[in-house]
């Protein structure tokens, strides 16, 4: 009933039903999902060809960064749909270590304002001293050591990202924290972001990453990250009066409209003409930061606000709507079928293929539009689906960089302090953390991510993390063979294929692995400072730098 | 979704090579004789922070010039000064900091298109430079390079994986896409790093993907290995420049280096690119000496030994040089300049109709102005990059290398 209310305000679109809209939640539970609540979620598995054990690799891969040693036999013995209903609920998930650790990382409790003060842009003046010898870089580094500097900010929340998808219980989360970071992108790199950044992902993601898709759409549009990244904030009404001299803002700016439309909800081919990128840019003027050299948050000013009549996708906003006309705005592309679409396919290709199947897709925007754009209805959706489950979805994604990283760390047993030697590897290998450019985000699809370079990196960071050769990283590789007949090769290789890839490899790799071990050159004598066979190390490299690891 | 271009290219490659018998970069090199000589090779080189095209190459001859800038100005040409301007046609002339690159000009090697820039008004450093690498100036959400759509655009199944390269550790904008490039720091670390056993880590790595890899991964790592043994058998760690070729120091001059290095070894390579920094002169930006002479020191004598290094390659080779924008015309009152808009462009190389001015001189009055303060745009910078990509690397005209720009040789500068 409450939909079908919606649906008649829609067609109306009053200002007034409008604004009565934001306060409306009810909609009908999604299938899979009896309530709301955690403790009433009934998850039903469909019938699938994997073995229980895959069911739940895939799951740990999938919905996660990968298994830990344990994790298998953790969720077996929970059971995997209660795991699932868990993992919906992130806040009712214990997580006490991993905050405990993030305490040191003092910037992430900061209001973009604090950063500013406490870690400004060294002068340029200062640049232009030592240009001229005035200063000397040393004195330069005195008077602004890295830890006061900007980069620190971004240091400390690469740190939080590795820290918590390597360590976190609340997997689900942190893959979808990720997930709609990169589909809402901003670029740590320009200008003022950098200091804006971690309130972006802690006030305006983090909160609504498992919950209504328009509200994320809106506390990404008022935030100054945005507002900033996108230019909205100097998007003025094309006649609005310019300061003396040909400074200030200087009347529409179409890219934030623009990518709102094309990038957050309707994607490229879903419906809007350039008219309505202007029109929609008509509607967000006015929507800017307030104090944006002091880390101000968002402020509607009026006299920049375009307040006649505008027409979106056919929907009229009649005039004097002023800050409403945006929040209107995002109702329409809320509801409109391209948007479900486009987000589900998003979903869909992240969790299951890179080539969404098509029928699955059609489901999920389904669940969307049902349950006004619940993004755990729609992860629902897809968890239960035979195509999840699927013997050709099993293993047929490649690892992102960031989630091949956390997912050998978490492997070999390992803990981590976030330090940048991880966050350095994960942007060797091609996916620099918070620095993707462009507001297309980093791509989802395999092609993007195998290239000759980066193979090279992925090899070479799994011998690095297994011969303890990352700093502020521990990998644990004597749990998988305490107690093995060290001088038995085959023993210990089959120790580490189970530990570390559950025994999910081709004979080939068994086989080449085994010859690696019976290579003269490797049953050299092992050097008796190390309590540890070093062979063991290289194995376990060769293990996570194979085919088969690149894979969830 | 469809199979992307990238992994039709690669398995018509395998095909044609019969799943891989023979290592691709001997079976191109057997094919073509005399390796990759004769290929034709883009060199990309990114003033990041806008240059003052002003400074750079002045127009000596307008008042206007002197006029604006009270203390930075370049003094007109005038025999024996080290401090004058290095007069180039009467009108424009060269900062004396880029002396080295006068007997290009002299070979007719070297030109340069002045007053040219993006289309887009924007004065941020990060956008500017985002259009100018994307291509697309006014369109944010672009997702490849210009550069990459130039590799797309010539599909080769005997490409190796140093088609385009990046020397820095991260791919840069106008290479990203889906044709393959790679970003390197040092040649010399693009190897599998082991702490102790490195051979085996090597040959253990190089079997698991050519036996336990499957389409994608199982190409691609083949590639990689490939790659590996080009360039050790290149032997980069112990390069020696040409010609008592001296490069600068820092790493700039390492880039360059290295870029000449991978030339010089044939590994196919047909796109590099380099960036440097530092040139952003807000204050204090200094005249014949200072801070951006010191800049355009180190630029012209990297330029210069490259050119002397490559000696006879340098027939195949087009150096392009660009920058997000210019800098005002007036000086500030910080004795430097802000962010301005048209700046002036290099183009070095064998085939270059050089020892010319290339573009329309919109002047430096008042009236002339860009929005009352700068050089005015006259050379869409698409058209010079569009005249470098279909004249010297052979792009078709047809291909949408900047959507929305015809590649007509009408509009091109002429250059090349």
């Amino acid at each position: 009933m409450a939909r079908t209310w919606l649906r008649v305000t829609l067609a109306s679109l009053g200002v007034l039903a409008l604004a009565a809209w934001s306060g409306v939640t009810a909609a009908a539970p999604p299938p899979g999902v009896s309530a709301s609540s955690p403790a009433a979620v009934q998850i039903t598995l469909p019938a699938s060809p994997l073995m229980e054990e895959q069911k739940i690799l895939h799951v740990l891969n999938r919905l996660g960064y990968g298994p830990r040693p344990g994790d298998v036999e953790r969720v077996e013995g929970m059971g995997l749909a209660a795991y699932l209903q868990q993992q919906l609920y992130p806040e009712a998930i214990p997580d006490r270590a991993v905050e405990q650790k993030l305490k040191n990382l003092t910037t992430l409790t900061m209001t973009s304002a604090e950063l500013m003060r406490e870690f400004p842009q060294p002068d340029p003046k200062l640049r232009q001293k030592i240009a001229t010898g005035e200063l000397s870089r040393a004195e330069m580094m005195e008077m602004f050591p890295p830890e006061k500097r900007p980069i620190r900010i971004i240091g400390e929340l690469q740190s939080a990202k590795l820290i918590r998808a390597i360590e976190s219980e609340r997997q689900l989360e942190e893959v979808m924290v990720d997930f709609w970071f990169n589909h809402f992108n901003v670029f740590a790199g320009k200008g003022a972001v950098k200091w804006m950044l971690v309130s972006y992902e802690r006030d305006a993601i983090r909160p609504h990453a498992l919950g209504k898709f328009r509200d994320l759409v809106l506390a990404t549009a008022r935030h100054p990250a945005m507002l900033f990244y996108l230019d909205n904030w100097m998007s003025v009404k094309s006649d609005f009066p310019s300061r003396p001299g040909g400074k200030g803002p200087k009347g529409l700016n179409e890219n934030y409209a623009r990518e709102l439309m094309e990038l957050h909800t309707l994607g490229v081919d879903g419906g809007y003409t350039q008219k309505d990128v202007v029109e929609v840019a008509r509607c967000f003027t006015g929507w800017t930061i307030d104090r944006p050299r002091e880390g101000g948050g968002f402020v509607f000013r009026p006299p920049a606000h375009d307040n006649g009549e505008k027409v979106v996708l056919g929907h009229r906003i009649p005039a004097g709507g002023r800050k409403m006309d945006a929040e209107m705005v995002i109702d329409i592309l809320v509801r409109h079928p391209s948007t479900a679409k486009f987000i589900a396919t998003k979903l869909v290709r992240r969790f299951v293929a890179d080539e969404p199947p098509p029928a699955l897709v059609a489901r999920v925007a389904d669940t969307f539009t049902r349950t006004d754009g619940d993004i755990r209805a729609m992860l629902v959706t897809i968890i239960t689906s035979p195509e999840f489950f699927a013997a050709d979805t099993y293993r047929s994604k490649i690892k992102k960089p960031f989630e091949l990283v956390a997912s050998a760390v978490r492997a070999v047993g390992g803990t981590t302090s976030g330090s940048p030697a991880l966050a350095r590897a994960v942007a060797q290998i091609g996916e620099p953390l918070y620095a993707s450019q462009p507001p297309t985000g980093y791509p989802d699809i395999a092609e993007a991510w195998v290239n000759t370079g980066a193979l090279l990196n992925r090899m070479n960071f799994a011998l690095g993390l297994t011969e303890g050769r990352s700093p502020g990283t521990r990998p644990d590789l004597g749990r998988f063979v305490a107690g093995a007949d060290q001088r038995d090769p085959k023993a210990l290789l089959d120790r580490l294929l189970a530990g570390l890839l559950h025994n999910q490899v081709t004979p080939d790799t068994r086989d080449v692995l085994l010859k690696q071990l019976s290579d003269p050159e490797i049953l050299r004598a092992t050097s008796d400072h190390r309590t540890l066979n070093p062979d063991v190390e290289k194995i376990a490299a060769l293990v996570l730098g194979s085919p088969e690891f690149q894979r969830r | 979704m469809e199979i992307t271009r990238r992994a039709l290219i690669k398995s018509s490659a395998i095909a044609l090579l019969g799943l891989g018998a023979m290592p691709r970069f001997l079976v191109r090199t057997a094919s073509a004789g005399t390796g990759s000589a004769g290929k034709k090779i883009l060199i990309a080189l990114f003033q990041r922070g806008a240059v003052d095209g002003l400074s750079m190459v002045v127009p000596h001859a307008e008042a206007n010039y002197y006029a604006a800038r009270p203390s930075i100005a370049i003094p007109g040409p005038q025999a024996g000064s080290a401090e004058a301007a290095v007069d180039l046609n009467g009108f424009f002339g060269l900062h004396p900091a880029l002396k080295p690159l006068l007997p290009l000009w002299e070979a007719r090697r070297l030109a340069i298109v002045h007053a040219c820039g993006s289309p887009d008004t924007t004065r941020s450093h990060f956008d500017a430079q985002d259009y100018m690498e994307s291509g697309t100036p006014g369109l944010k959400s672009t997702q490849d390079g210009w550069l990459n759509r130039a590799l797309k655009a010539r599909p080769d199944p005997s490409g190796t994986a140093f088609r385009a390269v990046a020397m820095g550790s991260a791919l840069p904008r106008a290479l990203r896409g889906e044709a393959p490039s790679l970003a390197i720091s040092n040649i010399a670390d693009f190897d599998i790093r082991a702490g102790s056993g490195t051979l085996n880590a090597k040959r253990g790595f190089e079997a698991l993907y050519e036996r336990g890899a499957q389409n994608l991964l199982r190409a691609t790592g083949k590639e990689t290995f490939e790659a590996v043994k080009m360039l050790k058998a290149a032997d980069p760690a112990r390069y020696q420049p040409a010609s008592g070729a001296e490069y600068p120091r820092g790493r700039f001059g390492d880039g360059l280096r290295q870029i000449a290095q991978l030339i010089k070894a044939d590994v196919g390579l047909e796109i590099a690119f380099a960036a440097s920094g530092g040139w952003d002169t807000h204050a204090v930006q200094g005249n014949s000496q200072g801070q951006l002479a010191n800049r355009l020191r180190e630029f012209a004598e990297g330029l210069a030994a490259l050119d002397r290094d490559l000696g006879d390659r340098m027939a195949d080779v087009v150096v392009l040089t660009m920058s997000e924008f210019g800098r005002t015309v007036q000086e500030n009152g910080n004795r430097g300049t802000d962010h301005g808009h048209a700046t002036a462009m290099l183009v070095l190389g064998g085939s270059v109709k050089g020892g010319k001015v290339y573009g329309k001189w919109p002047g430096i009055s008042r009236a002339q102005l860009f929005e009352g303060r700068d050089l005015e745009v006259t050379t869409d910078f698409r058209h010079l990059f569009g005249e470098v990509a279909v004249k010297h690397l052979g792009v078709p005209a047809s291909a949408l290398l900047f959507p929305g720009v015809t590649l007509a040789p009408s509009a091109f500068p002429g250059t090349l």
